[in-house]
C-alpha cells in the first residue's frame, strides 16, 4: 500500500497580472501514497486550489514539477479526476449524458466504457434517474452523479476542491459520507483541498497544512483512529478527534 | 397536477377559479380596447369630428384592402417585404453568430477589433443607406443589406457577450477531461449559450423590421415600406394606415415564430421537469 503514486517536488507558481506579480505558491513538496487520502488545509486564499489546479495538468507551475507514476505532469493527466467546489451538471444533458461527458470528450465511448458507466450508476443507486435531468435530483444525488462523471473515466487519483462546500451542513455531513464510501470502495487515492478542518480529519490518512500564501508546508499530521470501520461520522465521534481539532487549529493560527 | 378535480381542496379550487377568471378578463378587456379603438376612430371620422383625408378610418381602410387583394398587389407587396425580412434576420443571425465565434475563439481579434464593433454599433446604419444603394444597386440586395447592418453588431455584442460570460467552472470542469477550445465551445459554451441566442434572435426580428422599412423608404417598387412612402407622396393616408396595420401583424407574427421556436428548443427540459 505505500507506493507513491504522487510526487509534488518544489512546485512553485506566481500569477502574472499588470498590477503586479503575486507568488501563489512557494516550492511545497509532498507525497501520497496508492489508496491513501490526504487532506490539504490552509487558510483561505492561500493557493491551495492552485496546487490543485497544478497537480492536475491544468496550470503549469513556473517552478518544480509534479510526477503521476513516476511520469511528469504536463497537461490535463488522464489520471486524474478532479471534483470542483459544486457539481455542475450540465442541465441541457441528462444524468446518463452528464455522466459520459469525460469518456466523450477523451473520445472514449467504446460499449465497454459506456458499460461501466451504467454500472457505475446501478451500483451506486441512480441508474433509475439516468434518463431524468439534473434539476430533478436532490443536492446529494447530484453530487454522487458528478462523481460518478468523474470515476467514469477511471481516474487512479481523485481531486477534490472543496467539493462539498456549495452544500447546506446536513446534507454535507451525508455526503461525505457517502462520497467517502464511494472513493474507498473504488479503492481510489484521493487529494482533498478544504477550510474545514473538522472535515479533513475525519475523512483523511494524513493532513497537510499549507502556511498563508505563499503556500509552503507548514506541517504534515498522520491521522490515526481506533474504529473498526471507518466513516467519516463515526471519526468525528472518536476521542481523539478532538485531539486532532486542536492541534491544527492551533497550527492554522487563525486571526479573525 | 396529476389530480383528478374533485380531489382537490375547496380553496385550491377557488384559486384555480380566480386564476381562470383572471386570464379571461385580460383577453376580453385586451379585445375590447382594440374594437374600441377602431370604433371611436371610425365614428368620430363619420361624425367629421376628425377629418378622414388626414387620418383615414377603418372602412376605408378595409376598401383599400380590398382594392389592393382585388388588383393582386397585395400580397405582393406583404411577400416581397416579409421575404426581405426573413433574408435579413437569417443571414444577420447566422453570420452574427458566427463572427461572435471567431471573436471567442480568439481574445486577441476580439480586443483589437472592439473599438470598432464600439463604433459601428452606436452609428446609426441609416446613414450608411446611400452607400449600399450606390454599391449594391437599388434593388432588394441592397434593403437585405440595409436589415443586415442594422442587425448585425448587436447580434455579434449580444452573443459574444454570452459567449464570454459562460461560467468559468464549467469550461474548468470540461478542460479537466482534457478538452481542447473547439470541446470547450461545442459541449459547453454554445450548449449553454442557446437562451441567449435565442433572446438575440427576439431582437433581431425587430431590428430586420427596421432595417427593411428603412431601406424600403430609400429605394424600392415593392413592399410594404414602398407602400407607406409612396402613399404619403401621394396623400393617401388610407393606404399609409392599411400598410402600417398589415406590417403589425406581419412583424407579430414573426416574432411569435420565434417564441415557438424557443419553446421548442427549450421546452423539452421544461415539460420533463415535471
Amino acid at each position: 500500500m505505500s507506493k507513491e503514486i504522487v510526487k509534488v517536488e518544489q512546485v512553485s507558481l506566481k500569477y502574472q497580472s499588470l498590477n503586479g506579480e503575486i507568488e501563489a505558491v512557494a516550492g511545497v513538496t509532498f507525497s501520497v501514497d496508492k489508496g491513501e487520502f490526504v487532506s490539504l488545509v490552509g487558510p483561505s486564499g492561500c493557493g491551495k486550489s492552485t496546487l490543485l489546479s497544478i497537480i492536475s495538468g491544468l496550470l503549469k507551475p513556473t517552478g518544480g514539477r509534479v510526477l503521476i507514476e513516476g511520469e511528469e505532469v504536463t497537461g490535463a493527466s488522464e489520471k486524474v479526476g478532479y471534483m470542483l467546489q459544486k457539481d455542475y451538471l450540465f442541465d441541457w444533458r441528462t444524468i446518463y449524458q452528464n455522466v459520459i461527458l469525460g469518456l466523450e470528450i477523451r473520445k472514449k465511448l467504446t460499449p465497454e466504457n459506456k458499460e461501466y458507466a451504467l454500472e457505475l450508476l446501478k451500483t451506486y443507486g441512480l441508474y433509475d434517474f439516468k434518463d431524468k435531468y439534473p434539476s430533478q435530483l436532490s443536492g446529494g444525488m447530484r453530487q454522487r452523479a458528478a462523481l460518478i462523471r468523474t470515476l467514469a473515466v477511471k481516474p487512479e487519483i481523485l481531486l477534490l476542491d472543496e467539493a462539498f462546500s456549495a452544500l447546506d451542513y446536513q446534507t454535507r455531513l451525508a455526503v461525505t459520507e457517502d462520497i467517502y464510501s464511494i472513493i474507498k470502495s473504488e479503492g481510489k487515492t484521493a487529494i482533498m483541498v478544504t477550510h474545514d478542518i473538522s472535515e479533513s480529519i475525519s475523512m483523511s490518512d494524513r493532513v497537510i497544512v499549507l502556511s498563508r500564501r505563499p503556500a509552503v508546508v507548514t506541517s504534515i499530521h498522520a491521522i490515526h483512529f481506533d474504529c473498526p470501520v471507518r466513516t467519516p461520522l463515526k471519526c468525528r465521534e472518536a476521542p481523539n478527534f478532538r485531539e486532532y481539532f486542536n492541534t491544527l487549529w492551533k497550527e492554522l493560527d487563525v486571526h479573525v | 397536477m396529476s389530480r383528478d378535480v374533485e380531489s382537490l381542496s375547496p380553496e385550491r379550487r377557488i384559486y384555480l377559479r380566480k386564476v381562470k377568471i383572471k386570464k379571461i378578463a385580460t383577453w376580453i378587456i385586451r379585445t375590447l380596447i382594440l374594437v374600441s379603438l377602431f370604433a371611436l376612430w371610425e365614428i368620430a371620422a363619420n361624425l367629421k369630428l376628425i377629418d378622414p383625408f388626414i387620418t383615414s378610418q377603418p372602412s376605408r381602410m378595409v376598401k383599400t384592402l380590398l382594392n389592393l387583394y382585388h388588383q393582386g398587389d397585395l400580397f405582393r407587396h406583404i411577400g416581397v417585404t416579409c421575404l426581405e425580412t426573413v433574408a435579413g434576420f437569417v443571414i444577420g443571425t447566422l453570420l452574427g453568430t458566427l463572427i461572435a465565434i471567431i471573436l471567442w475563439w480568439s481574445e486577441f481579434t476580439a480586443h483589437v477589433l472592439e473599438p470598432y464593433l464600439v463604433i459601428l454599433n452606436s452609428l446609426p446604419k441609416v446613414a450608411l443607406g446611400p452607400i449600399f444603394i450606390i454599391w449594391i444597386g437599388a434593388g432588394p440586395a441592397a434593403i437585405i443589406t440595409m436589415a443586415l447592418a442594422i442587425s448585425l453588431i448587436v447580434t455579434i455584442l449580444e452573443v459574444l457577450n454570452g459567449f464570454i460570460q459562460t461560467d468559468e467552472e464549467k469550461i474548468k470542469l470540461v478542460q479537466t477531461f482534457g478538452a481542447n477550445r473547439l470541446q470547450v465551445f461545442l459541449k459547453v459554451v454554445l450548449p449553454s449559450n442557446i437562451p441567449a441566442m435565442i433572446n438575440a434572435l427576439k431582437v433581431n426580428v425587430g431590428l430586420s423590421w427596421v432595417g427593411v422599412i428603412t431601406g424600403e423608404f430609400l429605394v424600392s417598387k415593392a413592399g410594404l415600406g414602398y407602400l407607406i412612402v409612396y402613399g404619403g407622396q401621394v396623400f393617401q393616408l388610407d393606404l399609409v394606415m392599411t400598410s402600417v396595420i398589415i406590417l403589425a401583424v406581419a412583424a407579430a407574427l414573426m416574432y411569435q415564430g420565434v417564441v415557438l421556436l424557443q419553446k421548442k428548443l427549450t421546452g423539452q427540459k421544461v415539460t420533463q421537469k415535471h
